[in-house]
């Protein structure tokens, strides 16, 4: 399938379909349905140094074409991502993609540092976690947040290809990107969940212990196609767009929007074939359309 | 491969009560390596969401596979329609389910819709099982009969008297086990009715296995979202999951709250 092949940030990866952050784990449950090697990447479930518990239940709802959640980066810390998970993932042949967060800048430093000396091949900085108190979105919902925690980030992990994943809860994402790519990211992903609610009206109280949490799925797709296409109009970075991609003709709209690469995320719980279904989908497309290769796509779309 | 994804076509649906269903459904794959009190996670028409159900019984003779639940709310609703001949599609089989010895004086205690799970993991002791059956009221009650057909000495309590003891199932879970020995107690339903069972197997020193529900993602163990607070060896705490380390907990690893 080399109509799929595609180098980003100078990392090679057999298709452009990446496991999204947060609803893949470290790949080894999903390996019990099919080879995870068939993915081009995955990026880890989002890790801080030390290990974290999380918020409690309920953390998840549905909602129309889609839900809400806030696990609020439950974690095992990324040293035991390092022992226990990553020799086994450096096995698997897919790229390997460090998701990192933090509540402090001392901890994005630390980490930042862990993973440099790691095994992965690239790291992608959470800075829009909607579900936890300290850190996350804090950061990633300011410019001067987000370029400066890019920037300690870029210093401690100068050897992997750096990737900025963004908040779309801010006014304006095109303004982030700017700031993220000025700081030194290689590229930036989008969008992370936008924040929702959701009401039990028999007991009056929200669905999510919570109370708030990160919206996902096909509903938020258009949201998704727009910010990528004004980011990937305002950077010259590439983007890697995620955000409702169910079906592989998503995945098409997503790169003609101008995704490099794109992630799946939500579709996996209704359908965890649904990463393989869209890697062929996408092959097929491109061989009945005479296309080389799936760059040639790439923010393609004409503007009326 | 652990997991299946299997299209089960339903040869047989049955409604139980006024919201309680049963289907009966065809397996090759699934079913070969399933365990009582595993689960299955159902796609429902047009939901992001899979529903996890859990298994009430299983032939891998006959390659069949039965689900019994409860209308609850759309999801369930939806799956309530379908009908015979119609393909489920389920990720099978989920879960860690019951360890159950058939040689054990086992004592099952159900509420309401979870007592399915519990026919199947009493099946093997035939009459060594005791089933203690809670339910709101005699139109809800279910599977009482499948019970005594395994051989199970059945009880069963209402919350309004209308069949069997009026109250409880904890209280004649006490009963039970004051008049004859125990070795061990499977339990299911509401997290009220789990702690006191809990609480009445752990003061006479039986161990006690709870099978607990949260909502959902992935089914898998991947998404973390089914979080169940425990307590860890060294007196800490810790979120596990119900969807891989569970469904079926000891219950005095288990943090009621």
């Amino acid at each position: 399938m080399s109509r799929l092949n595609i180098t980003l940030c100078g990392v090679n990866f057999k298709n452009p379909v990446i496991a999204a952050s947060g609803t893949y784990g470290f790949g080894r449950e999903y390996n019990e349905f099919y080879p995870i090697s068939r993915l081009g990447g995955i990026s880890s479930k989002g890790m801080t140094i030390r290990e974290k518990a999380g918020n409690p239940p309920p953390r998840i709802a549905e909602t129309p074409s889609g839900i809400l959640n806030s696990v609020g980066l439950q974690n095992p810390g990324v040293e035991h991502f390092i022992r226990e998970d990553l020799p086994w993932l450096r096995e698997q042949d897919t790229v390997i993609i460090a998701n990192i967060a933090g509540g402090t800048e001392e901890d994005y430093a630390a980490i930042a540092e862990r993973v440099n000396a790691s095994e992965v091949d690239m790291v992608e900085l959470n800075i829009s976690c909607p579900n936890v108190k300290a850190g996350g979105a804090a950061f990633g919902t300011s410019c001067m947040g987000a370029e400066r925690i890019t920037s300690i980030v870029r210093e401690r992990c100068p050897d992997k290809p750096l990737i900025v994943k963004l908040s779309p809860n801010v006014t304006s994402i095109t303004e982030i990107a700017r700031a993220v790519e000025a700081a030194g990211a290689d590229a930036v992903s989008l969008i992370n969940t936008l924040l929702g609610m959701r009401i039990d009206i028999r007991t009056r109280r929200p669905i999510l212990r919570n109370n708030k949490g990160g919206m996902s799925g096909a509903a938020v797709f258009p949201i998704a196609v727009r910010m990528v296409n004004e980011v990937y109009n305002a950077v010259k970075v590439p983007v890697i767009g995620l955000g409702g991609i169910c079906t592989w003709q998503d995945a098409i709209e997503m790169t003609l929007a101008g995704a490099s690469a794109i992630q799946v995320g939500t579709v996996m719980f209704t359908d965890p074939y649904a990463p393989l279904k869209i890697i062929d989908g996408m092959d097929a497309y491109l061989a009945e359309n005479n296309i080389s290769n799936i760059s040639e796509l790439i923010g393609q779309v004409q503007l009326w | 491969m652990k997991y299946t994804q299997e299209l089960c076509p339903i040869v047989r649906k049955e409604q139980l009560n006024q919201t309680t269903f049963r289907f009966t459904v065809a397996s090759r794959e699934a079913v070969r390596s399933m365990k009582p009190g595993q689960f299955a996670n159902i796609l429902v028409e047009g939901k992001t969401l899979r529903r996890p159900i859990s298994v009430c019984e299983f032939s891998r003779e006959e390659g069949l596979i039965r689900f019994v639940f409860e209308v609850r709310g759309e999801g369930t609703a939806i799956l309530s329609g379908m009908s015979e001949g119609q393909r489920m599609d389920i990720l099978a089989p989920l879960g860690n389910g019951f360890d159950i010895r058939p040689d054990e004086r086992a004592v099952f205690v159900g509420g309401g819709i979870g007592v399915p799970p519990l026919l199947g993991a009493s099946a093997p002791c035939g009459g060594n099982a005791t089933a203690l059956l809670g339910f709101r009221n005699r139109d809800a009650m279910i599977l009482a009969d499948d019970f005594r057909a395994n051989g199970a000495d059945v009880r069963v309590a209402t919350d309004d008297g209308s069949f069997g003891h009026h109250g409880f199932v904890t209280q004649l879970l006490a009963q039970r086990l004051d008049e004859a020995p125990c070795d061990a107690v499977y339990a299911c339903g509401p997290k009220p009715m789990l702690r006191l069972t809990a609480a009445e197997a752990e003061k006479r020193g039986i161990r006690c296995m709870v099978s607990l529900e949260e909502r959902m993602g992935c089914g898998v163990g991947a998404c973390l979202v089914c979080a169940c607070k425990t307590k860890t060896p060294d007196g800490g705490e810790k979120y596990l999951h119900v969807c891989k380390n569970g469904p079926v907990f000891d219950s005095r690893e288990v943090i009621w709250e």
